[in-house]
């Protein structure tokens, strides 16, 4: 069977729309369009019954009571209004948060905005797994500390954090603990209550749901905790964030939410893993001097992150142009620094240049698979023969010996 | 990211790629950049008597830009002068592949295999004249 080119092997980037979802998102965007807000007509009841259904969805995801789902435009406000939330409304308690090294921007860039308050901040290091340890968080805390964010799973190595340990760790401590849970929902089996957590950030077009809509879960009961708005309006989703209701999108959230609680047990998963691991397999049988790039024990289904030695990453996936994938190299970005999240579990910066990172999804097949293998273990070949570093390594010398001027 | 088709050109086929013998005395050989940056060119240009570079191959770990501008320097050196070859400004590659700013320091790098390439050569003949024939 030919395979249809280019293939899409980034879903850590972003994930194809699921046509089912995209099916019952439609009505909402044309007969069904009313303001879920409006309280004294049918279209109203409409738009409002189907957010309540999509609010119910995103619940059984994670296993929380829908009146804690709070939707948004996203995961990175999601995590801005969790942490930043969180941490203006209990300043008082005091002002040190914990975090780590390799959390998603938007979890870094919210800490560091709120150091602008007078907030300190703890980067956590990980291991060379990748993983932060509840031990580690542990001794982080202090009488002052207030939240600690810490993603489930990495969106650079797949890497999957013990949020269950952390969890219990920050509610002895009384710390309100944030989970960024982007990559993992409908790949790892979440469920709040007994994780721990207080706030969780869920982002759709993860999960083959539309960009543009995510929600915040923000914890019920006991111990109470509370959180302030960032966007201030018409008192929307209980105050917490103002703004009318993307009917339509919440719709797709909902049902991206149904189909991932879905994976979880119809093998999806395994399927998927069955492919992640064709691929490894199909190219380290291929090709030598590759690294796997963290955990490989503790790591979603989908994700495989390695370096290609001696082989810089912006040069191989111009090579791999029928691939779409993503590469840690700093060529592929403006700020010529390497991936920071590589950097920071120790991955040499050599290596850090030669690293891809694949993430296989619910709509690749086996033959896609066998084609990247063949593509990209003719590019790495050809790109080696073109290779000064792979030659002096065939003559036996060791790299770290020549001294090379930086530039 | 956007490149020229020039660029591309040059990066699906390499001009003059592969290795001369390092240790021939009218072999001259570049190597520069760091693997911690992220590219690393080797130069090597074959020069002879009257300071006519022979012959040029390339070997270069670094992003399409950095290839393709090795690449460009070997088609642009051969046949010519150690003197037009030392001329050789980083500017004059970037124009030609329209390399976009970040990239601005893969010509710089290219430029410096030229020089660091020219400069063992010399090392060489000077040696070789230091050295009584027997």
């Amino acid at each position: 069977m030919a395979v249809k080119l280019p293939i899409y092997l980034d879903n850590h980037a972003t994930t194809p729309l699921d046509p089912r979802v995209l099916d019952e998102m439609l009505p909402y965007l044309t007969q069904h369009f009313g303001n879920a807000a409006s309280r004294n007509h049918s279209f109203g009841w409409t738009a409002n019954e189907a957010v309540e259904r999509a609010r119910e969805q995103v619940a059984a995801l994670i296993g929380a009571d829908p009146k804690e789902i709070i939707f948004t435009s996203g995961a990175t406000e999601s995590d801005n209004l969790g942490i930043i939330g969180a941490a203006r409304f209990n300043s008082k308690k005091g002002k040190h948060i914990i975090t780590s090294k390799l959390e998603h921007k938007a979890v870094l860039d919210s800490c560091h905005a709120l150091e602008s308050e007078g907030f300190e901040i703890t980067f956590l290091d990980s291991d060379p797994d990748g993983l932060v340890k509840p031990e580690q968080v542990e001794a982080a805390i202090r009488p002052d500390t207030v939240l600690c964010a810490i993603m489930m799973a990495n969106n650079e190595i797949g890497t999957i954090n013990p949020i269950a340990e952390i969890g219990a760790v920050c509610r002895r401590h009384n710390v309100i603990f944030h989970v960024d849970a982007v990559q993992a929902l409908g790949r790892v089996a979440i469920d709040v209550v007994a994780m721990n957590v207080d706030l969780m950030a869920i982002s759709a077009h993860k999960m083959y749901g539309p960009k543009g809509i995510g929600a915040l879960y923000v914890r019920r009961g006991r111990p109470r905790f509370r959180i302030e708005p960032l966007i201030h309006g018409g008192g929307h989703e209980r105050g917490l964030r103002s703004g009318t209701l993307p009917v339509h999108q919440i719709v797709g959230l909902g049902s991206a939410a149904k189909y991932a609680l879905e994976a979880l047990t119809n093998g999806e998963n395994d399927r998927i893993k069955a492919l992640r691991d064709r691929l490894w397999e199909g190219l380290s049988k291929n090709l030598d001097h590759l690294f796997i790039n963290g955990s490989w024990e503790h790591r979603l289904p989908n994700n495989l992150n390695c370096s290609f030695a001696y082989v810089e990453g912006e040069a191989l996936m111009m090579g791999i142009k029928a691939i779409a994938c993503s590469s840690g190299s700093a060529c592929t970005s403006a700020s010529l620094e390497p991936s920071y999240v590589l950097r920071a579990l120790g991955v040499d910066v050599e290596l850090a240049h030669t690293s891809m990172r694949f993430g296989v999804g619910r709509f690749n097949t086996e033959e896609e698979i066998d084609f990247a293998i063949e593509l990209i273990t003719e590019k790495v070949r050809w790109l080696r023969q073109m290779s000064p570093l792979y030659e002096l390594v065939q003559e036996g010398v060791d790299l770290k010996s020549i001294q090379w001027a930086a530039h | 990211m956007a490149y020229s088709d020039k660029l591309i050109e040059h990066y699906e086929n390499p001009r003059n790629m592969g290795s001369l013998d390092k240790n021939a005395e009218d072999v001259g050989t570049g190597l520069v950049g760091a693997p911690a940056c992220g590219d690393v060119m080797k130069l090597q240009l074959k020069i002879n008597d009257d300071g006519i570079i022979e012959d040029a191959k390339f070997k270069t770990f670094g992003c399409g830009s950095a290839i393709a501008s090795s690449s460009l320097v070997t088609e642009m050196v051969k046949g010519k002068s150690i003197d037009f070859a030392e001329g050789i400004k980083n500017t004059m590659i970037a124009e030609e592949l329209a390399l976009p700013p970040v990239k601005i320091h893969c010509s710089v790098l290219a430029e410096d295999a030229i020089k660091a390439a020219i400069a063992d050569y010399r090392k060489k003949q000077a040696e070789r004249a230091a050295t009584p024939s027997e």
